[in-house]
């Protein structure tokens, strides 16, 4: 059977003890950094980037992803622990999970949030598997018109899922995709926006937005306010298995949980908090004591972080399959791909076999790690927990410049940095969310190249997008997702589920 | 004319102005025919698209915000400046002082922008950090950094 044949190609891959070694970096450093405060995966990534050049790029990429779902562990556990959710995707299992650790089931709580994020992973790195091939066969089809289209969509959804001011965002993924103009033309080699900078005529490296943005922005933003002083309710956690009543409330909760996972990460923009949030309503719904929700419901940790690892599994699938990023980290992801000299899109499937299947397989290699290791590391999580912020931030700034200035050797992207941090800390003053510029960062060339390749391929006529079935109905399904949003009663819903994740 | 959004109103002039600024930078560039368009017929476009955004964020100050006037606040001068500045002296000196001497002085002058700022806490940062970098990146990694001064 092909699908046992690839895992098989997979595991000789991610089994090897040098990727297993990267697979164990990344889920810890995830963790790690999903524990301290003011540390978020896009700028961890953006501040290891530049030392990977020398590694592997399975290893580089295996450890990436390692980072992000690590991170979504990580941040679960000071959801429940310290009610601070890491990650977006954690704000629902604070409902329920804190509320447990009040209750003195703060061990149960962590495992249940371990073991149903661990069922999740292994159902979610079995879809990718099943949902590649296939998905990678049809990408084969698509030609410059459906890219464009699928580009459009991939954006709309991810502005349509942030967070805040629609404009607000819509006007971040257009100021992203400004940003990638500044380059050498490809198709004439006209240098644009480049102000006969030399170093401007190859374009911003996207590590330097991304860490001025996101790593020295947020340090200033967060310096801004007033210090943060965690508290930890639970000193010590025990009691971590589950009762066998517990297991029965929480299995059909992390079954279905992990099914709308599944479907949710797939979308664009915020796939798995999305799921993270519905899968909560769901089980409110199916619950026969809904009061419960909010107290300190089991199922109300299970299913959210099943469906929120579910999510962060099978987001993988339109950047592998199709090479297009439907969230900042998978932007991200993208940009570690070419950086390495790999072309992401579908060929990746066939000409690095093993770089592809042993990415997925790597997943789940990762979370079985993140189980065994963390249950028993959870008392040196807690510790970390309260670690300083004023001895934090002087240690990411290090990181960041010593990477920022190895990306090239070159100060040129120092001072771009700089002038990033001013720009991110602007962003955050003036209430823009900065996740979708770095989607249209990263989209904007490609998107740039297969437009005018479809309009030459068309002879100047626009309607190629929608007289092609496919690309038609992707651009249908990105014009009614625009509508709808700015429907009265939708987008009064959309801030109430935003307003409830501040 | 009453400013309901003063966050808005300040994010929408300031779209407008980078919108028009791509849009006019990009006429210098060739458009193209709507065959075979240009280099300058993307960011032309992307330009004028963001300036509209603009306009409509700006419109939406004007007409609803929240019930305080949404203010920006004051700006935190000292991060912004001590973060801001730690990064230019770095990209400045490491070439001239070698990593050694400008990476120490570039964690101190970071922690300076922290609130609970105390010389002890800074020193100590910068030590444990230099070393730490230098094993890591230096000597584990090998990156291209000069860790000393320049002659």
């Amino acid at each position: 059977m092909d699908l046992i044949n690839n895992l098989y190609i997979g595991f000789q891959t991610s089994l090897s003890l040098i990727n297993l070694w990267y697979a164990f970096l990344g889920a810890m450093l995830g963790t790690l950094i999903g524990v301290l405060p003011g540390l978020g995966p896009i700028a961890t990534i953006a501040m290891l980037l530049p030392s990977m050049y020398s590694l592997e790029p399975t290893s580089a990429l295996i450890m990436l992803a390692g980072i992000y779902y690590g991170a979504q562990y990580g941040g679960s556990t000071t959801a429940i622990l310290i009610n601070v959710p890491g990650e977006a995707s954690s704000v629902v299992t604070a409902l329920d999970g804190y509320q447990m650790a009040r209750r003195g089931r703060a061990g149960k709580a962590l495992a249940t949030a371990a073991l149903s994020s661990f069922f999740a992973g292994t159902i979610g790195t079995l879809v990718v598997a099943a949902f590649a091939p296939p998905l990678t066969a049809l990408a084969f089809e698509f030609g410059a018109p459906e890219y464009c289209a699928l580009m459009f969509l991939g954006l709309v959804g991810a502005v349509v899922l942030a967070s805040g001011s629609l404009a607000k965002a819509l006007a971040m993924v257009i100021l992203g995709l400004l940003l990638g103009q500044i380059n050498t033309d490809v198709i004439t080699a006209v240098p644009r926006f480049s102000f006969g900078i030399a170093e401007l005529m190859d374009g911003i490296n996207f590590v330097v937005i991304a860490m001025g943005v996101f790593s020295f922005g947020e340090i200033i933003a967060n310096l801004g306010k007033p210090a943060e002083h965690r508290e930890i309710f639970v000193k010590k956690v025990t009691g971590l298995m589950p009762t066998k009543d517990d297991l029965k409330e929480a299995t059909p909760a992390t079954i279905r949980g992990t099914i709308l996972g599944c479907l949710l990460g797939v979308l664009p923009g915020a796939g798995p908090m999305l799921a993270s949030f519905s899968s909560y309503s769901l089980e409110k719904k199916c619950s026969k004591t809904p009061d419960e929700f909010g107290k300190g419901a089991i199922q109300g940790v299970a299913a959210p972080e099943a469906a929120n690892n579910a999510g962060a599994q099978t987001s993988f699938i339109p950047m592998l399959t199709l090479g297009i990023p439907t969230s900042a980290v998978m932007a991200l992801m993208i940009g570690a791909m070419t950086l390495m000299g790999i072309q992401p899109g579908p060929q990746v499937m066939t000409s690095n076999p093993g770089l592809f299947w042993g990415l997925i397989t790597s997943m789940w290699v990762g979370n079985v790690m993140l189980v065994i290791l963390n249950l028993p590391l959870i008392g040196i999580w807690v510790k970390l927990l309260t670690v300083p912020y004023r001895f934090l931030f002087p240690a990411i700034m290090a990181f960041c410049a010593i990477g920022v200035y190895t990306l090239s050797n070159n100060t040129f992207d120092v001072y771009c940095a700089a002038a990033f941090a001013v720009v991110g800390y602007l962003f955050h003053k003036l209430g823009f969310e900065p996740a979708p510029l770095i989607l249209g960062f990263i989209l904007g060339p490609m998107m740039e190249e297969n437009l005018r390749r479809a309009l030459l391929m068309a002879r100047g006529d626009w309607s190629v997008f929608v007289t092609r079935p496919i690309a038609a109905t992707m651009i249908a399904v990105a014009v009614v997702l625009m509508v709808v949003i700015t429907l009265p009663a939708i987008s009064k819903k959309r801030e109430e589920v935003f307003v409830e994740e501040e | 004319m009453n400013i309901k959004s003063q966050k808005d109103f300040v994010s929408g002039i300031a779209l407008i102005v980078v919108g028009g600024a791509f849009a006019i930078g990009a006429t210098s560039y060739s458009f193209g025919t709507a065959v075979r368009p240009g280099p300058g017929y993307f960011p032309f476009g992307l330009g004028i698209i963001l300036a509209i955004l603009g306009l409509i964020v700006l419109f939406g100050s004007l007409t609803q915000g929240k019930k305080n006037g949404d203010p920006i606040g004051a700006i935190p001068w000292r991060p912004l400046i001590c973060v801001v500045g730690a990064i230019v002296f770095f990209g400045f000196f490491l070439p001239k002082l070698g990593f050694l001497i400008s990476f120490p002085l570039m964690i101190i002058l970071t922690s300076a922008g922290g609130n609970e700022f105390t010389w002890k806490d800074a020193i100590l940062n910068a030590v444990i950090l230099t070393v730490l970098s230098y094993l890591i990146f230096i000597y584990g990694l090998q990156l291209t950094i000069p860790v000393w001064p320049a002659r």
